[in-house]
Parts: structure tokens; C-alpha cells; sequence
């Protein structure tokens, strides 16, 4: 069983502390991705379980063996780098092979594994080139046949997909999805985008300044997040937040000059709370006129239509079909209430 | 607007092109054209190698050159070896403020002139000097002692004069090496050794030959450090050249000297390029 358990993590940069006790446990063959913010400690917290950083407190096993303390190469995992950090004075097959070069594997072996990794990533056609004249998506699929390569017990991805064009992204998501169904090892993926998190991943955590915020399958983030980081950063385009306040059970929300009823059992009155509303589960109501259709962007299927409310808070909707409201329009909002989150203002928590 | 602009290039060009002819080929030419001039009598040439011949009979001649390429050999190879690290550390370990600090480390003995700079070494090194004085009072040797005007203070004054030489294009080259580059290596199952061998190296190759070449070719022609930290019998094939030309007014035989460390260093310079499979443009530029 090779799962990677990491037990109150820290890390340290002299005296600015990055990352504030992570626990945290991915199961064997697992696909765990870490999402968050750009600066948030993701890159640090991988590369410490990669060995490329030293922990200061915490253990971290692998497979049950605590490699806190080991060498990067006795650790049983394998790096893909959103640089590439390809070998420019070696070709392609000699980037694969030469993690087993360097632990003395006979020729042939090499030979064969590197046959192998690169007939899962279609290399066959590169094989002499030099990394230079590989486009950008090539030279990630020979990172990772490095990676494959090596057999690793876990593979640790940090943005492999960051310097690739959008249509390239999709592709080699795919791709690496692919990859992970094929190999089933364990795999550790950073991101700060929620799409690659959503569509790759079977266990997401969220990290916000060096500390979980949630950890789940990615539709258990979507429909139940524990706060409002959470319900905010997992969603495209992102939920929308209104101030509120309570008031006799209900939700008072001066944006919509509205009371919501919300299915909650709501004790405290007069806390001040977010309601949080997804612009897919948003309607547009012609017939009201509490709110001013700003602009309206068009994508083809959807269209989101960009609200300012009185209090001058903005909402996103999405409008689905050929149904597009003109900007300048005057609308009301039809809002499913078992839809809607509820947030402490002040802890950011979820009120169930 | 072509016209125009061919215009312009040679206009750009020709102070370079002045400088290159009027400085380097004429002088080097007409210095051939000398060393192949034998005299016969009092205002009578004729061209022959006796000069050539000269240099390869005369024992002296032949060993103060061969003696001169191994010593700026090992000068360029300790040299090398005390840059790569220091300029590891700088470009790859050193941030911000102490990263240029340490550059500029390097420059400050530039800042004296090479004389000032030799006679600094004289000063350590003499009999009367500071070494000397530390190490008595300290009790570790009974008497004064000498370190200079031997070999070994030669090659110390070449490395020091030489090692900013080598920092420069190695710091260089080095700060394009990508830290992931590093660390892919450590992952992929490397240790320092396998690392250092297998990836900074071949990528600082460029910088070290580069390096290299200018080292060597400045400890080749280098007059004042032999002259004034060498002893008697440490003799720099330059200094050769220098009493050919000045001393005995015999511009044939200094010509011919000169020619053959113009050859020896072209030679060893290409045999560099040659060995490490790297090309003149891609080193220099
Ligand atoms: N070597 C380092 N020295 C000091 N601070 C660092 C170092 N590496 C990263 N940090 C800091 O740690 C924080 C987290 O960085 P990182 O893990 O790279 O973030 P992410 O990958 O989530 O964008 C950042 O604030 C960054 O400035
Ligand atoms: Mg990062």
C-alpha cells in the first residue's frame, strides 16, 4: 500500500512560517489534487513530500514508511515540473532513461521501460530529438514519461499544465486522466485552477495560506463546502456573496430587498451573515425590478449576466439557451432557497 | 533604402574594421614577414627560418616555452577549480544583496593597478613580509621565511589576476541553469556527485571554456606577475620576447617568439573547443 500520510506538517522559511500543520491522508492509487490561491503553500507542501524541501515539524510517510527526513531519490516519488526541467544536451530518450542511468540500471532495462513509457505518451517519433525542437505540449508528456519511467510509487505534478495554450490544457488533462487509469498509482497534483481540480481529481484539498480549508470529492466540495473560501473558490464562474442579516428565522438581504426563508433553523436574530448563490442556480425574473442588468457576456450555450443590486453589490447569472436579458434591463431574481448557502460574516463558517 | 542602409552599416563597421586591421592584422603580418627575415650583413636580408630554427635549437628557448604553456595550463585549471565553486555559490546559492556583493567581491582587485596588485603579493609573500612575520610569531618556524620568487608564487599571482576572468562567464552561464533543472536530478534518483557531473556541468560548459580561454590566454602573455613574483629561474617565455625586441634589438627572433605563442595559443584554444564539442560563436557569444 503506498497511500502518503502527511501528520501536522510545518513548514518554516526562517522565521515566516508557510505552512501551519497539515494532516492529511491520500489513499493507494488515489488521485489528490491541491488547489488553492497562487502563494497559498501548494508548491512548498508537495515539494516537502517530494524531499526537494526539508519539514520542519510533522512526519510524512509514504507506503507507511516515514521518509520525513530522507534523500529525495530514496523517497519513491517522481516530480513533473511545470517548467519541464528537461535535460536541453540530452534527446528525449535520454531524458526518460536517465533516472534509471543514475541508479546504474543495465542498458537494456532502460531501453525497454523507456520503449514502454513513451508508447503510453506516443513519443515513438521523437526519440532522438533534443527537448529544443519539442513544442510545449511534447515537453511535458517527456517530463512525465521521465516520471512513468522511473516507477514511482507516487507521482507529485506541480502545474504541469500552467505553460500550455487552453486548448493544449484540455488536452493533456485528458490525457493525464488517462495516464492515472492506466498506471493507477498514486498521484499528488497541484493547481490553482479549480477546472483541472474539478474534472481530474477524486480527492481535492483546498488549501488557503498553508492551511486546509476543506478536503472532499470534488462534488462534495461543489454541493456542501464547509466555508465561504470553499464555496467561493470550487465553481465557475464563482458564487456569488450577499450581505445579510438574520431576522426572526428568515434571512434578511437588503440587495434583493428581500426576506429569504431559508430551510435552517435559525435561533440568533440579528447576526450578520453571506448568503452565498450559485449563478447556475439563479434565474432571471423579468417581472421584478430590484436589480440592474449591467452587462451581459454571450458564450454560445450559456450567457452570464453580470447584476448590480441597490446596495451596490454584483451578482453573476447564468442564463442557459437563446434567453438573454439586454444590459440596462430593470429584473428581479428567482432564488432556489435549498440552493442557497448561509456564511458567518465574521468566521466565514457555514451555518447549516 | 537598401543603399542607405549599406551605407550605414559601413559606416558602423568601419571603426571596428579600422581598429582590427591597423592594430591587429597589419602588425601581426608584417611581424611574420619579420620572423622569416634572416640578416646576413649590416642592412642584408633574406628570408629564410633560421630564426624558427633558432627557437627549436636553443634549449633555453624551447623549455621557457614549454615551461610557460604547462604553468598557464595548471593556472588556468586551479583557477577552475577555485572559480566553479565560488561562482556556484554565487549564482545559484546567494539572493539579492549578497549575490551582488559578492560579484562585486570579485571586481575590487581591479580596482589597483596590476603593479599595485603584484607588489600587494610581494608584501605577503617577502621574506620581511606578513606571512613571514605571522607564522614566527605564532611559532610555527624558527626563522624568516621566503615565498616568493618561485613557482609557486607565480601561479598564486596568475590565479588571483585571473579569477575574476573565470567568475564572470561562469556566474553567467550558470544563472541560466533552472533550480527545477537541479532538483529534477535529485528526484530522478541522483546524488551531488551524479548531479554535478550529469547536469551542472555540462550545461556550465560553455562558461568554463570560455572561461578558460581568456585565463589561459591572459596567463600566456602575462609580463608583470612572472617578471616580479618569479625568481631567477622562473622565466616566462614573454619575458623572451622582451629582451629579444628591447634588450638585443633583435626583432627577428622576438618576431618569431611571438609567432609561436600566437600559434600555441590558437592550438590549445581550438584543442578546447574541440574536446568539450563546443564552437567559437556559441562560447563567445
Ligand atoms: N525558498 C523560499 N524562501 C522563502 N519563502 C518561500 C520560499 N519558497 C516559497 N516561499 C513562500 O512560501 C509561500 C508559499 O509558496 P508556494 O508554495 O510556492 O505557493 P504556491 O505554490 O501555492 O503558489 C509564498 O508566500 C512564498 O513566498
Ligand atoms: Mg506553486
Amino acid at each position: 500500500m503506498t497511500g502518503v500520510v502527511l501528520n501536522n506538517v510545518v513548514k518554516r522559511f526562517g522565521e515566516v512560517q508557510v505552512i501551519h500543520g497539515v494532516d492529511l491522508e491520500i489513499d493507494d492509487g488515489e488521485f489528490c489534487v491541491f488547489v488553492g490561491p497562487s502563494g497559498c503553500g501548494k508548491s512548498t507542501l508537495l515539494r516537502m513530500v517530494a524531499g526537494l524541501e526539508e519539514t520542519t515539524e510533522g512526519t510524512i510517510l509514504i507506503g507507511e514508511r516515514d521518509v520525513t527526513r530522507m534523500d529525495p531519490s530514496e523517497r519513491g516519488v517522481a516530480m513533473v515540473f511545470q517548467t519541464y526541467a528537461l535535460y536541453p544536451h540530452m534527446t528525449v530518450a535520454e531524458n526518460m532513461g536517465f533516472g534509471l542511468k543514475m541508479t546504474g540500471h543495465p542498458k537494456d532495462t532502460i531501453n525497454s521501460k523507456v520503449a514502454e513509457a513513451s508508447r503510453i505518451l506516443k513519443l515513438d517519433p521523437y526519440l532522438d530529438r533534443r527537448p529544443k525542437a519539442l513544442s510545449g505540449g511534447q515537453r511535458q508528456r517527456v517530463a512525465i514519461g521521465r516520471a512513468i519511467v522511473r516507477g514511482p510509487e507516487v507521482f507529485l505534478f506541480d502545474e504541469p499544465l500552467s505553460n500550455l495554450d487552453a486548448e493544449l490544457r484540455v488536452e493533456m488533462r485528458v490525457e493525464i486522466a488517462r495516464l492515472h487509469r492506466e498506471i493507477g498509482a498514486t498521484m499528488i497534483y497541484v493547481t490553482h485552477d479549480q477546472t483541472e481540480a474539478m474534472t481530474l481529481a477524486n480527492k481535492i484539498v483546498v488549501l488557503r495560506s498553508g492551511r486546509i480549508e476543506q478536503v472532499g470529492k470534488p462534488m462534495e466540495l461543489y454541493s456542501d463546502p464547509d466555508n465561504k473560501f470553499v464555496g467561493g473558490f470550487i465553481g465557475s464562474p464563482a458564487m456569488n456573496f450577499l450581505n445579510g442579516t438574520t431576522a426572526g428565522g428568515h434571512v434578511s438581504v437588503p440587495g434583493l430587498k428581500q426576506d429569504l426563508a431559508l430551510p435552517l433553523n435559525l435561533q440568533e436574530d440579528g447576526r450578520k451573515v453571506s448568503v452565498g448563490l450559485r449563478p447556475e442556480h439563479l434565474e432571471i425574473d423579468p417581472a421584478g425590478d430590484t436589480l440592474t442588468v449591467e452587462l451581459t457576456e454571450a458564450l454560445g450555450g450559456v450567457s452570464y449576466a453580470h447584476l448590480v443590486t441597490p446596495t451596490g453589490e454584483t451578482l453573476i447569472v447564468e442564463e442557459r439557451g437563446d434567453v438573454r436579458t439586454e444590459a440596462g434591463a430593470r429584473v428581479g431574481l428567482t432564488i432556489p432557497l435549498e440552493k442557497a448557502y448561509l456564511f458567518d460574516a465574521d468566521t466565514e463558517l457555514r451555518i447549516r | 533604402m537598401r543603399a542607405q542602409a549599406k551605407l550605414g552599416l559601413v559606416l558602423l563597421l568601419t571603426p571596428l574594421l579600422l581598429w582590427l586591421t591597423l592594430l591587429i592584422f597589419i602588425p601581426h603580418v608584417d611581424m611574420l614577414l619579420v620572423s622569416l627575415r634572416e640578416r646576413v650583413s649590416a642592412g642584408v636580408y633574406r628570408t629564410s627560418l633560421a630564426n624558427y630554427w633558432a627557437f627549436l635549437s636553443e634549449p633555453l628557448y624551447l623549455r621557457t616555452f614549454m615551461r610557460t604553456a604547462v604553468m598557464s595550463t595548471l593556472a588556468t585549471v586551479i583557477t577552475l577549480l577555485i572559480g566553479f565553486p565560488v561562482s556556484y555559490y554565487i549564482a545559484k546559492i546567494a539572493r539579492g544583496r549578497v549575490q551582488s556583493a559578492l560579484f562585486l567581491l570579485c571586481l575590487v582587485p581591479f580596482w589597483v593597478s596590476e603593479l599595485v596588485r603584484t607588489f600587494g603579493w610581494m608584501i605577503l609573500l617577502r621574506e620581511t613580509g606578513i606571512i613571514s612575520n605571522l607564522l614566527q610569531f605564532l611559532g610555527l618556524v624558527e626563522g624568516p621565511v621566503e615565498m616568493l620568487y618561485n613557482d609557486a608564487a607565480i601561479m598564486v599571482g596568475l590565479v588571483y589576476t585571473s579569477m575574476l576572468f573565470m567568475v564572470v562567464p561562469l556566474v553567467t552561464t550558470l544563472q541560466t541553469l533552472p533550480d527545477e533543472v537541479v532538483e529534477a536530478g535529485y528526484d530522478l534518483g541522483g546524488n551531488s556527485f551524479s548531479v554535478l557531473r550529469e547536469i551542472i556541468i555540462p550545461h556550465a560548459t560553455p562558461g568554463i571554456v570560455s572561461g578558460c580561454i581568456v585565463v589561459f590566454m591572459l596567463s600566456l602573455g602575462n609580463y608583470l606577475t612572472p617578471i616580479m613574483l618569479g625568481g631567477k629561474d622562473s622565466l616566462w617565455f614573454t619575458e623572451l620576447i622582451y629582451s629579444q625586441f628591447i634588450v638585443r634589438f633583435n626583432w627577428e627572433l622576438g618576431a618569431a617568439f611571438g609567432f609561436m605563442l600566437l600559434l600555441l595559443s590558437s592550438a590549445i584554444v581550438w584543442g578546447m573547443l574541440k574536446l568539450t564539442g563546443q564552437s567559437l560563436e556559441r562560447t563567445v557569444g
